[in-house]
Order: structure tokens, then C-alpha cells, then sequence
């Protein structure tokens, strides 16, 4: 069976993503590379708790109980929790042949997507202009922006990746060429929502308890 | 490919594994559900003022193992066969991720 072939829902294999060998190395790979990632954003999760409301002694310094808001995370955990629902929505249409179905899915998670990266964008300037809170103003502002923009970078190049991908694919539609490629962008999809489960729970609330 | 069609008969086979996916997914939607309590769970034991931080943050972080438990085991499969291998890739980044916050919460400050 080579990749280009053409399917219906009745010939269409139960596991399209991992039917051919480029699908099964992909999916392996990938989750090879998802472990790598776990490590990195422990080290900057360790980093960030480490520095933690470290602040010069010097100067009007807010500290995390002051800065973050329970409304802005709670909608911006929303936003992402839903969106990898949707993505679970679309290789559901994809097991099934659904390939418009599954654009369809993919499109509402990039908006979801880019609305909590738009959050995201607010919440720092509102940071920086409220509160003086910078990248360079302590070892907390530093050790903040990096793990939370390095999330917010996965957010961006995911978004990036998705659209990348619905776009490349319009006229082609489904077959077992891109079928590992769009289970594995929903994968990644998946692993932005779990580092922020610990960021929202690490950063914000454990941020405002104290 | 041959072993995924064995009934031989396409048309059971399409009703068949649809049904199988729809179930799927209708676990899928109680998974996040459940994510979705947990997640109000703990916004709400944060915002309520009478509990005691030393209760507070080690229940939010139970909630977040949960939660992503949650997420790996169902919404990225690894519930399914074929995820062994997958599983050492990830016990490994976790044992990394682990020793690594310890190391920098307890050695390195104090």
C-alpha cells in the first residue's frame, strides 16, 4: 500500500497514522521528542520555582500574589482545555474518513488556539504596564517569561504547524501520506494543554496562594 | 492492512469500527468533563479563603497529576496497544522532570 493511494471510509486502515512505516517511525519519533520536551520544561519549571518572588531588596517589586488574577487564568485554562478537545474531535473524523469534518475541527482548534495566545499577549503587557513586572526587572520576572513565553512559543508555532497542514492538505484530503502527519501535530496539540495543567496550577494558583 | 479488513466483509466492518469510535469518543467527552471539574476544583480551593496553604497546594497538584493523566492515558491514547515503548519515553521525561525540581527545591537554595 503506498501513501498516495486513494481510500474510502470502507478501505480507509483503523490506524491510518501508523499503516505505513513513515507513519509508525513518525509517531514513534515524535513521542520520543515528547519526552525530551517534558524534560525542558521541568528545567524551566524547576528554574522558575527556584526563583520564585526573588527580588531585588531595592525598589517597588511585585511579587506573585499581587500580579496574577484567578478570571484570566481560569479563561485562558478554558480556552486550551477545550481546544484539545476539539483536536480530539478531529482524529475522530479522521479514524472515520471525515476529512472535511476534520478541517473542520482542526479550524476550531487554531481559533480556540489563538484566542488564548491573544489572552496570553494581553496578560504580559498588562504585567509589564501595571506592575513594572519585566523580563528584566528581577529573577522572578526573568524565570516567569521564559517558562510561560517558552509555552507560549509551543502555542504559536503549534498554531503555525496546524494551519500548515490545513492548508497544504485542502485539495489532497485524506490518505496515508498525511494522516501520521495530522495525528502528530494533535499530539503536540494534547502535550501544549498538559505543561500548561502543571503552569496553571504551579504559576498561577500556587502563585496566589502564596 | 490485510489483518485490519479479516472479516472480509467491508460493509460490517465499517459499521462495526464507526460504532467503536463513536464509543471512543463518548469516553473521550467523559474524560473531559471529569478535566473540566477537576480544573473548577481547584480555581475554587484557591479563591476560597479558608483553607490553609499547606493543604491547598499539595490538593491542586494532585489535581494536576489527575488531569494529565487524563490527558496522556485518553486524549493522546496511550491507553491503546502498542504505547509500551511510549510509556518508558515518557516515564523517563517525567523521572528527568522530577529529580531535576527536587534537585532545584532542595539542594541548590539551601
Amino acid at each position: 500500500m503506498h501513501a498516495e493511494e486513494k481510500f474510502t471510509p470502507q478501505t480507509w486502515p483503523e490506524s491510518p497514522e501508523k499503516a505505513t512505516l513513515e507513519g509508525k517511525n513518525k509517531f514513534l519519533g515524535f513521542w520520543l521528542f515528547l519526552g525530551g520536551e517534558t524534560a525542558l520544561f521541568a528545567s524551566l519549571f524547576a528554574t522558575y520555582l527556584a526563583l520564585k518572588n526573588k527580588v531585588p531588596a531595592t525598589g517597588d517589586h511585585a511579587l506573585s500574589t499581587e500580579i496574577f488574577s484567578i478570571p484570566l487564568a481560569f479563561v485562558a485554562t478554558m480556552l486550551l482545555l477545550t481546544s484539545s478537545l476539539t483536536s480530539v474531535y478531529a482524529m475522530y473524523h479522521m479514524k472515520n474518513y471525515s476529512f472535511q469534518k476534520m478541517q473542520a475541527w482542526l479550524l476550531v482548534t487554531v481559533l480556540l488556539g489563538l484566542a488564548f495566545l491573544i489572552l496570553e499577549i494581553y496578560e504580559f503587557y498588562h504585567y509589564v504596564h501595571e506592575f513594572g513586572h519585566t523580563f528584566t526587572s528581577s529573577a522572578f520576572g526573568s524565570a516567569f517569561y521564559t517558562l510561560v513565553g517558552t509555552h507560549g512559543a509551543h502555542v504559536a508555532f503549534g498554531l503555525c504547524w496546524i494551519t500548515a497542514l490545513m492548508i497544504r492538505n485542502a485539495k489532497r484530503g485524506l490518505n496515508l501520506y498525511n494522516a501520521p502527519k495530522f495525528y502528530v501535530a494533535s499530539l503536540y496539540w494534547h502535550f501544549i494543554d498538559v505543561v500548561w495543567v502543571f503552569i496553571f496550577t504551579v504559576v498561577y494558583l500556587m502563585g496566589m496562594v502564596g | 492492512m490485510e489483518q485490519q479488513m479479516n472479516s472480509g466483509n467491508p460493509r460490517v466492518d465499517i459499521k462495526y469500527r464507526k460504532r467503536k469510535n463513536a464509543e471512543e469518543m463518548r469516553y473521550q467527552v467523559i474524560s473531559f468533563a471529569l478535566m473540566i471539574f477537576l480544573t473548577v476544583i481547584a480555581f475554587v480551593a484557591v479563591g476560597y479563603d479558608g483553607f490553609s496553604s499547606w493543604f491547598v497546594v499539595p490538593f491542586i497538584l494532585l489535581l494536576a497529576v489527575i488531569q494529565v493523566i487524563f490527558q496522556l492515558y485518553y486524549f493522546m491514547h496511550m491507553s491503546h496497544k502498542g504505547h509500551e515503548l511510549i510509556a518508558v519515553f515518557m516515564f523517563s521525561g517525567v523521572v528527568v522532570a522530577f529529580v531535576t525540581v527536587l534537585a532545584f527545591l532542595t539542594i541548590i537554595w539551601w
